[in-house]
């Protein structure tokens, strides 16, 4: 091939693929384009069910494998008062509502959550963004503070409401699990980072653990829990604060 | 390539023959979109945090392998650069910074022209990757049932016992751009053949692993078995540095497919049809 045909060749050639990139953004910013895409999350979903067993356990660690600091992600402090407020007093006046499709709406305080049953576990939370950290949580189980409420035969999902606000209309962070993930012996209310109260970049009072689900389905700053049969009418519709951002409700991978 | 005939006192006979059948034909560009979507929404992916480690964490005291960031420069620049073992690389307009669709310069790892969706969007690069990992998946799967069933492995892709012996004299062959002609260009030269069998039975289906490696909810399959290869930060490592051998192997491949003959290669792998010159 000649110079000038090679030169001719490859631009030929960068204009296709400029133009198969733009053509991939047109696609990404269409209303049909992210449904479409959406489905090799959904089979992502449908295929990690199906491999792994409903109540197979994450890998725990040993102390030696710990991160000497555990990074805090999104919110570090939430600005707004009433969460001032509690933090001043360590939490005391704090407490966790339990409320919605439950036979007995509840209120656990910080003090009761810490004589119910706990589980301590060395884990691995993996962050969306591609990071990992390794810490020593503690916590009482999700299934016992269920327990305390007892879901209605009609509740499908557990909806986590939190006390950081993520834009100036006043909403705030929440996300939510199915009870599958929920009745989970991992999955903890954790108090305790690393033998310490949770400092408050890290989510106190207390965070959620999801172990097997990536770091933005494990909500920080809980002050609600909420029993729910649809996902339909909280926040954006889409089961979470990230979720109506796009990403997907189910974080396995 | 066009060949001389002056010297030849016979005239050459040119003939065409059926290469591909039709399902590779068809696999093998389903392939290349998949792998294409495939690299670009990854390093999308590694954009969110463009930084590699070795280990089970990314906070382990230990430094990452990898990793690209902007740096502000005494004259109040913004400078992209890339270290990799501790030692710095500046890269400004490549990796670390580089410019947006406006043209302004940002602080990102891979710039806008190698990544889906362009600008910096996880949610949609991870859709992007995960429908066309399936893509990938089921094609590649139909492919080596395909393979196997029309014999295309053991006709086309094994390598005999006589090849075996030859493989040195094949290596030195490539190594000088040398390439069979005639009848002997109608199969798959033997460096060829253990080049596709490596990557189609060894570096994709590792690619594959490794990817189900950082997924936290794989993890729980066999207690540990991602430490067999370090940990969930080593497998992203891995699943990057597999990534980039494959795309070296697709630059030998393409190499390879312009020096022999580019026309009658991409012909060969559309209409089928390849040209045998038999002197």
């Amino acid at each position: 091939m000649s110079k000038s045909r090679r030169h001719f060749v490859m631009r030929v050639l960068a204009g296709l693929a400029a133009v198969a990139l733009a053509g991939c953004d047109a696609i990404t910013n269409s209303s049909w384009g992210p449904k479409i895409l959406r489905n090799g999350e959904r089979a992502n979903r449908g295929a990690q069910r199906s491999l792994t067993a409903k109540s197979a356990l994450a890998q725990e660690f040993s102390e030696a494998d710990l991160s000497p600091d555990f990074r805090s992600n999104g919110t570090s402090n939430p600005s707004d008062d009433d969460y001032q407020r509690l933090a001043k007093d360590q939490f005391r006046d704090w407490t966790l509502k339990v409320e919605g499709l439950v036979r007995t709406p509840t209120q656990v305080s910080l003090a009761q959550l810490r004589t119910m049953k706990a589980r301590t576990q060395i884990t691995r939370h993996d962050c969306v963004e591609g990071w990992s950290a390794i810490g020593k949580w503690t916590g009482a189980q999700l299934s016992e503070v269920l327990a305390l409420a007892q879901p209605q035969p009609t509740a499908r999902y557990v909806v986590f409401h939190c006390a950081d606000a993520m834009d100036n209309d006043g909403n705030r962070y929440y996300e939510s699990i199915d009870l599958d993930e929920a009745h989970h012996p991992q999955t903890i209310l954790a108090y305790e980072l690393n033998g310490e109260a949770l400092p408050i970049k890290n989510g106190a009072p207390i965070r959620v653990r999801i172990e097997r689900q990536l770091g933005y389905k494990m909500a920080k700053y809980i002050m609600r829990i909420e029993l729910v049969a649809d996902l339909k009418g909280i926040g954006g519709g889409n089961g979470g604060y990230w979720e109506d951002q796009g990403y997907e409700w189910y974080a396995g991978i | 390539m066009p060949i001389d005939s002056d010297k030849d006192s016979q005239p050459t006979r040119r003939y065409q023959y059926l290469r591909h059948s039709w399902p590779v034909r068809l696999m093998h560009w389903i392939n290349l979109l998949a792998l294409t979507v495939l690299l670009l929404s990854g390093l999308q992916i590694f954009n969110a945090h463009p930084a590699l480690y070795w280990g089970k964490s990314s906070y382990s005291g230990r430094p990452p392998i990898l990793q690209m960031y902007g740096i502000q420069t005494s004259n109040g620049e913004t400078a992209g650069t890339t270290e990799i073992f501790g030692r710095r690389f500046r890269t400004t307009g490549l990796f670390g910074v580089s410019k947006d669709a406006s043209g302004t310069l940002v602080e990102r790892g891979f710039p806008s022209w190698l990544t889906i969706p362009s600008n910096q969007y996880l949610a949609m690069g991870r859709r992007w990757h995960f429908f066309f990992a399936w893509l990938f998946v089921v094609n590649g799967f139909l492919y080596v049932t395909y393979s196997i069933a029309s014999r295309h492995l053991s006709h086309d892709l094994a390598p005999t016992r006589l090849e075996w012996r030859c493989i040195g004299r094949s290596i030195l062959d490539h190594l000088r751009f040398k390439h069979p002609r005639g009848e002997a260009s109608k199969h798959y030269n033997v460096l060829q053949k253990v080049t596709y069998l490596t990557v189609i039975f060894g570096l994709l289906p590792f690619l594959i692993l490794m990817g189900l490696a950082m997924s936290p909810r794989m993890d729980s399959l066999f207690p540990g078995w991602i430490d067999l290869v370090g940990g969930r930060q080593s497998a992203r490592t891995l699943h990057f540095a597999a990534a980039m051998l494959l795309v070296l192997f697709v630059l030998i491949h393409v190499f390879e497919v312009i020096i022999t003959g580019l026309w009658n290669n991409v012909r060969s792998m559309i209409t089928g049809r390849y040209e045998v010159e038999d002197t």
